[in-house]
């Protein structure tokens, strides 16, 4: 059994991702994450590798195509106003 | 319904009238879209998701005549090996009651075990496919990247995931792939035919290595003599004893039929899980981004600022393993750690597709147990995902180096289904087909 995370550093990636956690689930994410880091801890011990990928870029033309329509878009939204998506205030 | 809560959604979506389908009922994955039909992901996220288009893997089946006949239970997200991190429930294993079908795609694989379809489509990101076929005795096939179209699949892991088969029989799996492969023009990573050129005058390979064209059915003759099986020792050590003597007797099997088989070794594996697990829960932690209860899934509300509103969406509509790998991801990917845990991921995931490369100057096709051990019974691994995920050894790093396997059945141990895999080199579909075919 390896060291816990630090449960405010649980919380300050929980507000980078953008997820409210309670504090069961903080505690719980900061006891597996000592785990689950302490055993990514062996990637230390990789070479380096050269990446020899051979990759392309693939590009289509820039012309227009059938897309889904505005009300097609929008049907999945829990509200929306004018034919627009309707979000949460921006601060 | 069918009591092993084998689907989220059951449906009839009728294909074309005749074609290489016609007259088979497919089941398919519930992170699949399908126009008119919600596709749920196994979240309380997209509880109420409906599609406004279909994924071209569906758009084919359709054209091939197949019958959908609903959306197969999931881990949430793919995120899971047992199908016990579904919002909609676990599902029973139809080959083995009582204990996990396996996951992600846990639901598929049983409603081929048992007979709710008779093919079904699944999706593998590190083993989501080839895991519940060997935990519930079917044949699944995870495709070379870029094979098959992701187009209209709800992205986990972008560079790992594929869309593949499972059905009863070797053939019937290869048939459903002819099906679904091939380029795809709203797919950019699918192999185009000007690459697959190129790539057949640098290596072995025929003009059908895009999939367009393919017959991979045809490959299913068990014809195995004179083929070359390595075995990667690590993928061998470690195993749970009944389900080595299932491999090693599949393997005896294999030499009577003329068979050749050669101890290959893979030292990078040993860090192949944690390579996996860093490069996707990264890629989900960015992927899982856009749910913010906006355009699709939970809203968190229109009061207060957008980030509280976003992060009370996640909050209630993500389960808990999902939270763990979005946290994960975020942090790995996250100032001050990139170098550590991502870069060296990538350096991890090169360092095994070299050695991948070097093991298939030995051997044409390379054979382990699929899983290291039997199906957990259910509710028995929930409780430490680390253990949960070490189970993914034999099959994460076949998506690393993004390339072709599949499971076969191959005995059982205490009445409990084994798998076999077997991992073919990049667009050699054919050759894991046919080696897999020989232990019908």
């Amino acid at each position: 059994m390896s060291e816990s995370v630090d449960p405010e550093e649980v919380r300050h990636v929980a507000d980078l991702a953008r997820v409210a956690l309670d504090d069961d689930e903080v505690a719980r994410f900061a006891e597996q994450f000592g785990d689950i880091l302490a055993y990514f801890d062996a990637l230390d011990e990789v070479p380096e590798v050269d990446r020899e990928a051979d990759l392309t870029n693939v590009m289509r033309t820039d012309e227009v195509r059938d897309s889904l329509s505005q009300e097609a878009a929008l049907e999945n939204a829990s509200e929306r106003v004018d034919g627009y998506f309707k979000g949460p205030r921006v601060s | 319904m069918a009591d092993e809560n084998v689907f989220i959604t059951e449906a009839t979506i009728e294909g074309a009238e005749d074609g290489p389908l016609a007259g088979k009922r497919v089941a398919v994955k519930d992170n699949i879209s399908t126009e008119g039909v919600r596709t749920t992901c196994g979240s309380d996220m997209l509880a109420d998701y409906v599609p406004p288009y279909d994924a071209t893997v569906v758009q084919r089946l359709k054209a091939a005549g197949a019958t959908i006949v609903g959306k197969t239970n999931m881990d949430e997200f793919g995120m899971g090996s047992t199908t016990e991190t579904s919002a909609f429930g676990p599902t029973d294993n139809p080959a083995a009651p009582g204990h996990v079908p396996g996951g992600s795609s846990g639901g598929s694989a049983a409603a081929v075990a048992g007979d709710y379809a008779d093919l079904a489509l699944g999706t593998d990101t590190g083993g989501s496919i080839r895991n519940p076929a060997a935990f519930c005795g079917v044949v699944g096939i995870k495709p070379t990247y870029g094979l098959v179209s992701r187009y209209g699949l709800v992205a986990y892991a972008n560079s790992l995931e594929q869309i593949g088969p499972l059905a009863p029989t070797v053939e019937e799996a290869a048939a459903l792939l002819d099906v679904v492969a091939g380029p795809d023009d709203n797919d950019a990573t699918t192999r185009q035919e000007s690459e697959a050129r190129r790539a057949s005058d640098s290596r072995a390979g025929d003009a059908r290595e895009t999939g367009a064209n393919s017959n991979y059915a045809d490959a299913a003759d068990g014809d195995v003599e004179g083929l070359t099986v390595g075995v990667p020792t690590e993928l061998v050590e470690g195993v749970d004893e009944g389900v080595r003597e299932s491999f090693e007797a599949a393997l005896d099997d294999l030499r009577d039929q003329g068979v050749e088989t050669v101890d290959v070794s893979l030292p990078s594996v040993e860090t192949a899980v944690q390579a996996y697990y860093v490069v996707a829960m990264s890629e989900a932690s960015s992927n899982l981004a856009r749910y913010d209860g906006v355009r699709y899934g939970v809203s968190g509300g229109y009061e207060g600022n957008w980030n509280e509103s976003f992060a009370d969406s996640r909050e209630e509509g993500f389960g808990e393993e999902v939270k763990r790998r979005v946290l994960l991801g975020t942090y790995a990917l996250s100032a001050g750690y990139h170098d550590k845990y991502y870069a060296k991921a990538q350096d991890a995931r090169a360092w095994i597709q070299r050695d991948f490369d070097a093991a298939f100057d030995e051997a044409d096709v390379l054979a382990s147990p699929t899983m290291p051990v039997p199906p957990f019974e259910l509710g028995e691994s929930l409780d430490d995902p680390l253990q949960l995920y070490l189970a993914d050894a034999n099959t994460v790093p076949v998506n690393l180096a993004n390339l072709p396997a599949i499971s076969v059945p191959a005995g059982e141990t205490d009445g409990l289904p084994v798998g076999m895999q077997f991992v073919g080199p990049a667009f050699g579909e054919h050759a894991i087909v046919r080696a897999a075919s020989a232990l019908e």
